[in-house]
C-alpha cells in the first residue's frame, strides 16, 4: 500500500514537472468554461423567452436543462484529453530505461500500475474539480437538485477510470509516447461510437456491441440514475484494462 | 553469494547466455569481462530478476531469483548500462524515491540520503535537477541509487563507460572502496579495469563461459607465449629436426597435412614471441617451400585479443 502511494506521488509530481498536467489543466478549464457559460446563457435565454409569451409559465429545470447535456458534454471532452494523461505513464519510463529501476526494486508489478494509474485518477480529479468551481455558481443563482448531480459525478469518475485504466494498458505496449497517444485516442473514440451499432442493428451481435460503448452507460448517470448494470460494466472494464496491463508488464520481462 | 548454475537466456532462436555456471563469495568484487554482445548485460539482467532465465538456476543471498524475486531485490543494488534517471527530479529527490521504493524506512531514508551523497560525492549537485547533470555525474547519481539500501549485492554495468580519464579512477576507487561491505559483480569490456579492480574475473564470449579465475593467473595463462602453425613443403622428418633446434621453441607437434606436406603446430617458450620470421627463414634457407605459416589463436587470447585492442581504441577515440 505505501510502495502504490509512493509511486503515484512521485507520477504526480512529474506530471506537474512537466507541462503536461498545465496544459491539459488549462485546455480543460477553458473548453469546460465555454460549455457551461454557453449552456447556462442559452437557458437563462430561453427562460427570459419563456416567461414574457407565457406569462407565468412553470420555471424550467436547471437540471434537466443545464447539468445533464454538461455532464454528457465532459464525458465526450475527457475522451479527447485523456490520451494525453495516460500517454506517458509507461512509454515514457520505457524510453528513459527508468523502468528498470522499477522492475529491479523490490516493488510487486501490480503496486507500479495502481500507482500510475492512481497518479492519474488524481490528475483526472483535479479536472472535476475545476468543473465543479463553475457547477457552484448554480448553487449561488439558482436551485439545482444536487442529488442527480452527485451521482453525475460519479458516473464521471467511473468513466475516467475506466480511459485510464485503457489508457494505461496502451502506454505499456511500446516506447514512443505519440504511438501511445494515436493508440489510445483511435480506442477511446472506437468506444464512445460503438453504440451507433445499435440505431441500425437489433441482433444479439449488434446489441452486444452496442452494449460495449463506454459513453452509452454513462446516460443513466447524466440523468441521475444509478443502474447496477452500468456500474458492473465500468468496474470490470477497469479491472480489464488493469490485467491486461499487468499482463503487458510480465510480457515485457519476457520480451524485454 | 552468488550463485548461477547452467544459466541460460534465449531470445527466441538466439542464445544470449548459454549455461553459465559461477559462484562468487561474500565481499569479493567480480569482473565480467567479455567483448560487446558477449551476454554480460543479459546475465546481469537475470541476476537482478529483470529477466527470468530460461534454464538453469540463479541465486543472490541464498534467494532464488525465480521463486523469491521480492527477497532477491531487497539484496541487490543495480546499475544498468545507462543509468536510470528521471531528468525532472532533483538529486536528492531522486535518492529519497529510489530508497522508498527499495524499502528504506521512513526515519532512515534522510540519513541514507545523506550518506549516499557523501559516499559518491554528490554534495555539490544535491539541489540540482538531474537533466542538468554531466555525464559523469549522471552515473554517480546512478551508483548512489544502487547503495541507497545498503545491499549486500552490487551490481554494475559498464559503470565506467563514457566517463573521462579522471572519472573513471574516482570510480575505479569508489568500486574499491565498496568492496568488503558488499560483494561487487562489474561488467567491462576494458581489460585493464577487471586487473586493477577486481579479484576474480570471468571471462564471457558469445554467451559461453571461456574462464574464471584471478586476474594474475589469467594474465600468466594468456601473456608471453604463441602457438604457430607451419605448412612446408619438403621431408617432414627433417624439417621437424631443424625446427625443434631454433631458439624458442617449446613443443612441436605434428599435424595431419591434407596435402601430404608436412605440417606442425610449434608452441614457443614464455617470452619468447615472435617465432614467425626465424621458423621462415629456417625453412627458405633450407630449400624447401613455405606453404602456410599462421599464428593459431586460442579461443581465450582471441578474447583477449578482441579486448585488448577495443580499449586501445577506445583510448585512442578518448584521447582525439
Amino acid at each position: 500500500m505505501t510502495n502504490i502511494w509512493i509511486l503515484a506521488k512521485k507520477e504526480v509530481k512529474s506530471y506537474f514537472a512537466s507541462p503536461i498536467a498545465y496544459i491539459v489543466l488549462a485546455m480543460w478549464a477553458i473548453i469546460f468554461g465555454y460549455f457551461f457559460y454557453s449552456a447556462t446563457a442559452i437557458f437563462v435565454d430561453y427562460s427570459m423567452r419563456a416567461m414574457m409569451q407565457r406569462g407565468q409559465a412553470p420555471p424550467m429545470n436547471i437540471n434537466d436543462f443545464i447539468v445533464r447535456p454538461l455532464l454528457m458534454n465532459i464525458s465526450v471532452i475527457v475522451l479527447f484529453l485523456m490520451p494525453m494523461i495516460t500517454m506517458r505513464l509507461f512509454a515514457e519510463e520505457k524510453r528513459m530505461g527508468t523502468i528498470e529501476l522499477l522492475l529491479t526494486s523490490p516493488l510487486r508489478d501490480i503496486e507500479i500500475i495502481l500507482g500510475k494509474w492512481l497518479a492519474a485518477m488524481i490528475l483526472y480529479l483535479c479536472l472535476l474539480g475545476i468543473t465543479a468551481l463553475n457547477i457552484v455558481f448554480l448553487f449561488i443563482h439558482g436551485k439545482p437538485d444536487w442529488r442527480p448531480l452527485l451521482v453525475g459525478y460519479l458516473g464521471l469518475i467511473l468513466l475516467g477510470a475506466t480511459f485510464l485504466g485503457i489508457g494505461a494498458f496502451i502506454s505499456s505496449l511500446t516506447k514512443n509516447q505519440i504511438v501511445a497517444a494515436a493508440l489510445t485516442f483511435g480506442v477511446f473514440l472506437m468506444l464512445w461510437v460503438l453504440d451507433w451499432v445499435s440505431s441500425y442493428s437489433t441482433t444479439d451481435t449488434g446489441k452486444v456491441i452496442a452494449y460495449l460503448s463506454i459513453t452509452q452507460h454513462f446516460e443513466p448517470f447524466a440523468k441521475g440514475v444509478i443502474e447496477l448494470k452500468d456500474v458492473m460494466y465500468y468496474i470490470s472494464a477497469i479491472f480489464l484494462g488493469l490485467f491486461l496491463t499487468m499482463r503487458s508488464m510480465e510480457s515485457l520481462r519476457w520480451r524485454a | 553469494m552468488i550463485k548461477a548454475e547452467g544459466l541460460t537466456k534465449r531470445y527466441g532462436p538466439h542464445t544470449a547466455v548459454d549455461n553459465i555456471s559461477f559462484e562468487v563469495a561474500k565481499g569479493q568484487i567480480v569482473g565480467f569481462l567479455g567483448p560487446n554482445g558477449a551476454g554480460k548485460t543479459t546475465t546481469m539482467r537475470v541476476l537482478t530478476c529483470f529477466l527470468p532465465p530460461t534454464g538453469g538456476k540463479a541465486s543472490v543471498a541464498g534467494y532464488d531469483v525465480v521463486e523469491q524475486p521480492l527477497e532477491v531485490k531487497r539484496h541487490i543494488g543495480y546499475l544498468p548500462e545507462t543509468p536510470p534517471l528521471y531528468p525532472e527530479m532533483e538529486v536528492h529527490e531522486y535518492l529519497d524515491f529510489a530508497g522508498r521504493i527499495k524499502g528504506v524506512s521512513k526515519g532512515d531514508i534522510a540519513k541514507r540520503v545523506t550518506e549516499v551523497i557523501e559516499r559518491c560525492a554528490l554534495g555539490e549537485v544535491r539541489y540540482k535537477l538531474i537533466s542538468k547533470l554531466s555525464r559523469g555525474y549522471r552515473q554517480r547519481v546512478g551508483l548512489a541509487q544502487a547503495l541507497i539500501h545498503n545491499p549486500d549485492v552490487l551490481i554494475l554495468d559498464e559503470p565506467t563507460a563514457g566517463l573521462d580519464p579522471k572519472q573513471i579512477i574516482e570510480t575505479r576507487k569508489l568500486i574499491r572502496d565498496l568492496s568488503g561491505n558488499h560483494t561487487i559483480i562489474l561488467s567491462t569490456h576494458i581489460l585493464p579495469e577487471v586487473s586493477t579492480t577486481c579479484q576474480l574475473v570471468i571471462i564471457i564470449n558469445k554467451g559461453k563461459l571461456e574462464a574464471i579465475d584471478t586476474p594474475d593467473n589469467l594474465t600468466a595463462r594468456l601473456q608471453g607465449h604463441e602457438t604457430v602453425f607451419i605448412e612446408v613443403d619438403g621431408p617432414a622428418d627433417q624439417v621437424l629436426g631443424k625446427i625443434e633446434l631454433l631458439p624458442g621453441v617449446a613443443r612441436v607437434a605434428r599435424k595431419d597435412g591434407h596435402s601430404g606436406r608436412a605440417s606442425f603446430e610449434i608452441e614457443t617458450v614464455k617470452d619468447h614471441i615472435n617465432i614467425r620470421s626465424e621458423l621462415a627463414r629456417c625453412v627458405v634457407e633450407s630449400g624447401w617451400g613455405l606453404h602456410e605459416l599462421r599464428p593459431v589463436g586460442l579461443s581465450l587470447e582471441e578474447i583477449f585479443l578482441k579486448l585488448t585492442t577495443s580499449d586501445k581504441a577506445e583510448a585512442a577515440g578518448g584521447t582525439s
